[in-house]
């Protein structure tokens, strides 16, 4: 970790707070463990052979590093439409083609590394859009272990490519019908199982939320997605990008990228959330920062969807993968300290880049960062043709061709 | 700590002899009238403490009937200022049964702590039991909580060792909840050596009483559980009781209150008859 004064990736503290926002807060039964995991995860941290193992691994099962591509009709496009006086260079860190179809690999193979180190012999997990649950599926049959995915039964419905994906690979999926069904259901659901089987039962929490130290953790097995992009741009460029773009849901893939650019003055960076309907439309988003304020949800604090009595609204997006009412904590402190910005983006809007995208680059992206394209396509046009975007294109759309299908009044 | 109605309660049933009965109970289920009824009838039944739930739409500890109590008193309109209004309600006709809230951070943190321990304390509230404030967030609650007068009380597991323990009990007051498996609420019966064991264990470490809760449902388990407890609790089947006494809409019948009534004195007969089966 490094311990620059006044450096932004200095976080978390000992009690694992980013200024006001993360730390632990969670039942007794699950202290003792959650304790136990920050060893384990500092212990593993130490130890050259967890490093070397996980990046064997991230080499030649999960296909990394990820292209850094230049999206160079894209680029063109937003150049025709300002009238061909602007348009910043647009760059897609290719997150998509790594093994299971997107970033959320990374972390499993980082997590499931540490869950056999401590002895654990059973997986659980919960997912939105199906992306964590097949890379957790994934990484459990890679190494041996049973996995328990919980996903929200309206979830189930709106991603079942995923679902049986998940099947395929050995996993269980219970269906949340408790709320409204969707991802934060299942979190508590997830959370449930970890407190009646905490002897044998490891949770591999998918997003950089959660208590201390998931936040923290989930942020460095995704940090390879920024550093690589460091990397890659200066070897094409010769210098930083200007700006960095990402989606936020619990934001581990934004997280990722960011985290590596914070302490760079001159690289702007942006979160894009999810905008559903409309901020102004009540309960019709799940944009947690743009429309929420701080609370405490699912072990740490953070900006939350919630009502004048502090009980949490469901939210709303066309992805199931952005559907969450919370933001992991470090986005929450880094909104805060007006470090990154948080804008977001409707569902019509996503809808539309992904069209674009797939149209003019031949890439179907997620639904999740085509929140994030729909923002560049809106900022390109405005920025000076020596200016460079790169955005985290951090999932395929496979899984979303049958509820854009549905959007778009297609049958299949 | 001074003395306090949880204290005094706990005194006079270890003088006569007996466990107590800690009854807990969604505030607002299924609406806020019926809540209060049900409130007095445990009293009057035989109740020695009352939690009283304070409804949250994401209770991560708890089982089925628990959530589902907590969506029906939300869904019956059921807010934080309903449940404190509740509890000063009850202490019109009832000055000494002691009233512990129960629940979840998040609708304490948004009214402010401070703001919210002097309302409770106004209302009547002798404790709190808040489910995701380990020791580790003392100053989120805990204290100021200990500083308005209230007890808090917290909740010790099967996973808190000897090690973890002091840190636990620390700044807790008026009692220690033992929860007798690793698990959410209404789950599987306790095991009762391994709580005997256990809250032997506790006992080293403190002067508290000590209650054991989860997974107690009938007049039986509170028998056998309340042999060596200072209290036993009872959550999930007095609330599944609330859920089968309502009409097809949700909504209370004339069988809710006295349903309650009678599975009450059924467990309070059971912790009368603890120590009687000891010798």
């Amino acid at each position: 970790m490094n311990t620059t004064p006044n450096s932004l990736r200095n976080g978390p503290d000992d009690r694992g707070f980013f200024g006001l926002y993360g730390g632990r807060f969670v039942a007794e039964t699950l202290m003792p463990l959650i304790l136990e995991l920050e060893q384990a995860y500092a212990d593993a941290k130490a130890d050259p052979s967890f490093e070397a193992e996980l990046s064997a691994l991230s080499t030649h099962y999960a296909g990394r590093p990820s292209a850094l591509y230049y999206a160079e009709r894209l680029t063109e496009w937003c150049r025709e439409k300002s009238g061909g006086k602007f348009g910043a260079e647009i760059w897609f860190k290719r997150e998509e083609l790594n093994h299971t179809g997107s970033h959320k690999i990374n972390n499993c193979l980082g997590q499931i590394l540490l869950a056999r180190r401590m002895g654990k012999t059973r997986i659980i997990a919960e997912t939105g859009a199906g992306q964590h649950g097949v890379a957790s599926a994934t990484v459990s049959a890679r190494f041996g272990l049973p996995c328990m995915v919980y996903m929200g039964a309206v979830d189930v419905e709106r991603q079942k490519p995923n679902v049986f994906r998940m099947k395929l690979l050995g996993a269980e999926v219970t269906p949340v019908t408790s709320g409204a069904g969707t991802l934060k259901d299942a979190m508590n659901e997830a959370l449930r199982d970890w407190v009646t089987n905490v002897a044998d039962t490891y949770y591999l929490i998918g997003t950089a939320a959660g208590p201390h130290p998931y936040p923290a953790m989930v942020r460095d097995f995704q940090s390879v997605i920024g550093s690589e992009t460091k990397a890659q741009f200066f070897a094409q460029k010769g210098k930083l990008p200007d700006t960095v773009v990402a989606c936020i849901g619990g934001g581990s893939n934004a997280i990722g990228l960011f985290h590596p650019f914070l302490d760079d003055p001159s690289v702007e960076i942006v979160g894009v959330e999810a905008g559903g309907h409309g901020i102004d439309v009540e309960n019709g988003h799940a944009a947690s920062m743009t429309g929420g304020r701080p609370g405490v949800l699912h072990g740490n604090r953070t900006y939350l969807l919630q009502d004048g009595d502090g009980q949490i609204l469901e939210g709303h997006s066309i992805s199931a993968g952005l559907d969450y009412p919370g933001v992991g904590p470090e986005h929450s402190w880094l909104k805060d300290t007006g470090r990154v910005s948080y804008v977001p983006a409707t569902d019509k809007e996503a809808l539309e880049a992904f069209q674009v995208c797939s149209r003019l680059e031949g890439i179907i992206p997620a639904l999740e960062p085509s929140h994030a394209l729909a923002h560049v396509l809106k900022m390109a046009p405005t920025m000076d043709k020596d200016k460079s975007i790169v955005l985290c294109l951090s999932g395929r759309g496979d899984k979303d061709v049958f509820s854009v299908a549905d959007h778009l009044g297609e049958t299949m | 700590m001074t003395e306090t109605r949880i204290s005094r309660r706990f005194a006079e049933c270890a003088a006569a002899g007996r466990p107590a009965l800690v009854t807990f109970v969604m505030a607002g289920d299924p609406d806020l009238e019926t809540s209060l009824a049900v409130a007095k009838t445990l009293a009057a039944s035989g109740a020695d403490v009352i939690e009283l739930g304070m409804p949250f739409s994401d209770p991560m500890a708890d089982g089925p009937a628990i959530q589902a109590a907590g969506q029906r008193a939300l869904k019956g309109g059921q807010t934080m200022a309903r449940t404190l209004d509740l509890v000063r309600r009850f202490r019109e006709s009832d000055a000494t049964t002691p009233i512990v809230l129960m629940g979840y951070y998040n609708p304490i943190y948004v009214r402010g702590s401070e703001a919210f321990v002097a309302e409770a304390k106004d209302a009547g509230v002798d404790g709190l039991i808040i489910v995701d404030l380990p020791p580790e967030a003392d100053d989120e609650l805990c204290l100021p909580a200990l500083g308005a007068g209230l007890n808090f009380i917290r909740l010790a597991t099967p996973t808190t060792d000897d090690r973890r323990l002091p840190a636990v009990l620390a700044n807790t007051s008026g009692f220690v909840y033992y929860v007798s498996i690793t698990g959410i609420t209404g789950s599987a019966a306790p095991d009762a050596t391994k709580v005997a064991e256990a809250v032997g264990r506790i006992k080293r470490h403190t002067g508290l009483p000590v209650a054991v809760g989860f997974g107690v449902r009938d007049a039986a388990t509170a028998r056998e559980i309340g042999r060596n407890a200072d209290g036993v609790v009872v959550g999930s089947a007095l609330v599944a009781a609330i859920a089968a006494s309502l009409d097809a809409d949700g909504r209370a019948t004339a069988k809710t209150v006295p349903a309650i009534g009678t599975l009450v004195a059924d467990l309070a007969s059971g912790v009368r008859a603890a120590r009687l089966a000891a010798e």
